[in-house]
């Protein structure tokens, strides 16, 4: 593979990447990039930046139905065994009690729909975002283990109908960065 | 590392706010990260600390052992009293627990920003209380290897669990809680953890930090979905934490056991575990952030709205109290009536005065700002607060057990030199554990404290230094919005070639 920054347009390049110092900063130039037309962008923060998804028109409505169903199957799951174990696999009258004894039986349902909407959460937000994937493009920018600390990136990516190597770059570079690095794939 | 572009100077904080001192952001990453990165940070409070909590865990392993060896005999429970210390110890160690998914959840869903200082320490000192909490149980069920056989599962015994019993809701109930604290503590831990990836030197931490951290990256798109997630958890913990105490207390008063059949249980102990919790907090805080210099982050006003939230829980247990006194006379009922003069001057009436003392009028004192602004009464006060709630829950099951229905089947409980082990033994893993914690991972949430210091910022209308956003409007114009302000309401009209002046 060839290193260090190659200035054409070839398929190994995943996209040019602009570092800020300031969520102010990262959010004006995520708004400008939008205006300029750029579409395949994505921005890599420290902390989440309130505004930063709206200004890439990024909406997830996947993720609230993916809780909303787990949580609801731990609803019925919790109910559902508990009226056939003690209904129909093991009926046992206790004090003269109906055998479907709802009300008794809301505890455990009540938890088993905790339990599992807490599991589509977590993990529906990994699989969601593709984590864990510890091999990324976006890591070869220099300097992105800031990424986690004080810097701001916004990387407009090769797959954007409208990237052109020198064009992006320059449009970034208008945007005022800390500097500006095209990164390999 | 590239080009190290400038660094901006630290802004001033004053006093007052949740952050104090010189911070920025990389400040922010170095208080906390050095914690774990730098392991030579940690001094002789933490080896004795960490020696203590050690040398106590031992007495735990001894005392299980001897228990599994000859069973539960070698305790002080009898026939009479069968709820002995494993149950007061259950219900205070998982009450310990509540505060950090009440500070965690629910301070996180009314917007309480400055959680963000002590929420990951608490959700740590969650999960291992409730781990010492789970101990007891188990091992008071007698035979602890067959205890799967509390969860439902098809079986060759042809039997399932008893779902009306409260007893098994709290099997759910405590397994469901420890499940859903453990995913919110580590959601909470990815994007720390990437931090400590990105900053780490040693080439083994970095492996470690980097797989843990599931290869975060920070991305916009993730941080979306990750914020409705970790929303979504804070408002199914909240209902969680409410019902898992309401279920311990439903172990009680779902019985007719005079002193435990009442309505008022499920409040009055969520009430009161939130009370002891904060008190567990302010005992592990206070020498912490001393310790680890973290003064700046864990800030007086911290110490201060969290004295205050125990002062609270203290009126709402009081009230309990006073309820409980009124309600075993007004009910009318021979027991309830002998119960309640039995509390107060039985055998045991030392401890119910004892938790009147501990709990109704030691915490009375922190009306005085004077006391709250004092750590080492405070300190003190937290640990008066953490044995006034085991008192209560003494004064609950045991003091009810011993005189009941039958005057024949009356008995006085006595606990032996093992029950005492395995509570010392349990203090000794929970700091064993906590301070292990310290050790390997951030005790501050990093990512919070620097969206709250955004947030500061924000407020503060300063900007960042080579962003002067709002250099031109400092007191007019924006006052209108609160601290809250979302930062995409700022205006971003100013064209960004400002800066080149």
């Amino acid at each position: 593979m060839m290193h260090g920054h190659s200035l054409t347009s070839t398929p190994a390049i995943y996209a040019v990447v602009a570092e800020f110092s300031s969520d102010n900063e990262i959010l004006r130039a995520t708004k400008r990039a939008r205006e300029a037309g750029y579409k395949k962008m994505d921005c890599y923060t420290p902390f989440p930046v309130h505004g930063l998804a709206e200004a890439l028109e990024f909406e997830d409505k996947v993720l609230p139905w993916v809780m909303f169903i787990a949580a609801l199957t731990g609803t019925f799951v919790g109910f559902g065994m508990e009226i056939y174990a003690l209904a129909y696999d093991y009926p046992m009258n206790v004090g003269g009690r109906p055998l479907v004894s709802w009300p008794s039986f809301i505890p455990v349902a009540y938890e088993m729909t905790i339990l599992l909407c807490a599991f589509g959460a977590v993990f529906g937000m990994l699989g969601l975002n593709g984590l864990p994937r510890p091999y990324h493009s976006i890591f070869n920018t220099p300097g992105f283990d800031l990424a986690s600390q004080d810097r701001f990136f916004l990387a407009i990516e090769a797959t954007d109908p409208q990237f052109d190597v020198e064009r992006t770059e320059q449009f970034l570079e208008s945007l005022h960065p800390e500097r500006v690095s095209i990164v390999e794939k | 590392m590239g080009k190290l572009t400038k660094r901006e100077k630290p802004e001033i904080l004053p006093a007052g706010e949740f952050i104090e001192g010189a911070v920025d952001y990389r400040s922010l990453d170095n208080t906390i990260g050095t914690l774990v990165l730098n392991q030579g940070n940690h001094r002789w409070p933490w080896y004795a600390t960490f020696a203590i909590g050690f040398g106590l865990l031992q007495l735990l392993g001894l005392a299980i052992t001897w228990l599994l060896w000859r069973g539960v005999g070698i305790w002080g429970i009898n026939n009479s009293v069968a709820w002995g210390f494993d149950i007061v110890n259950f219900v205070w160690w998982i009450g310990i627990g509540h505060a950090g998914t009440l500070i965690s959840a629910v301070l996180l869903l009314v917007r309480q920003t400055w959680r963000n200082s002590i929420n990951r320490f608490a959700e740590a000192m969650t999960l291992f209380a409730v781990n010492c909490a789970g101990i007891f149980p188990l091992l008071h069920a007698g035979r602890p290897w067959v205890a799967y056989w509390m969860f439902p599962y098809p079986n060759i015994l042809g039997m399932w669990p008893q779902f009306r019993s409260p007893l098994l809701w709290d099997v759910f109930a405590v397994t469901t809680y420890i499940t859903v604290s453990a995913l919110f503590w580590f959601v909470g831990l990815i994007p720390d953890l990437a931090t400590l990836r990105d900053k780490s030197k040693n080439p083994i931490f970095k492996y470690i930090f980097g797989a843990a951290s599931l290869g975060w990256r920070g991305s916009a798109k993730h941080w979306h979905r990750y914020e409705t997630a970790y929303m979504t958890l804070a408002g199914i913990s909240t209902p969680l934490v409410l019902s898992v105490h309401t279920i311990v207390s439903f172990d009680f008063a779902v019985s007719v056991v005079p002193g435990w059949h009442a309505t008022i249980f499920p409040p009055y102990f969520v009430a009161g575990a939130v009370y002891a919790g904060f008190a567990m907090v302010l005992t592990l805080a206070i020498p912490l952030r001393k310790w680890y210099k973290l003064e700046g982050i864990i800030t007086m006003k911290h110490i201060d709205w969290m004295a205050k939230i125990m002062l609270a829980t203290s009126l709402v247990v009081l009230y309990g109290y006073v309820c409980e006194l009124f309600y075993a006379h007004y009910s009318g009922n021979t027991y309830e009536i002998f119960m309640i003069n039995n509390r107060m001057f039985g055998p045991y009436g030392w401890s119910y005065w004892a938790l009147i003392f501990c709990n109704g009028v030691v915490p009375q004192f922190l009306w005085s700002p004077k006391v709250r602004k004092n750590l080492l009464l405070l300190f003190v006060i937290s640990q008066v607060v953490s044995v006034g709630m085991w008192l209560e829950r003494f004064v609950i099951i045991v003091v009810s057990l011993t005189r009941l229905f039958l005057p024949s089947s009356w008995a006085m409980y006595y606990p032996t030199v093992w029950d005492w082990m395995m509570y010392i033994g349990t203090l000794g893993l929970f700091t064993f554990l906590m301070f292990g914690f310290v050790r390997v991972l951030p005790m501050v949430t990093i990512f919070e404290m620097k969206e709250l210091l955004s947030r500061i910022r924000h407020k503060r209308h300063l900007g960042l230094n080579n962003a002067p956003l709002h250099a031109g409007n400092g007191h007019n114009g924006h006052g209108g919005h609160g601290g809250e302000a979302p930062i995409h309401t700022e205006p971003l009209g100013r064209p960004a070639a400002d800066k080149e002046e």
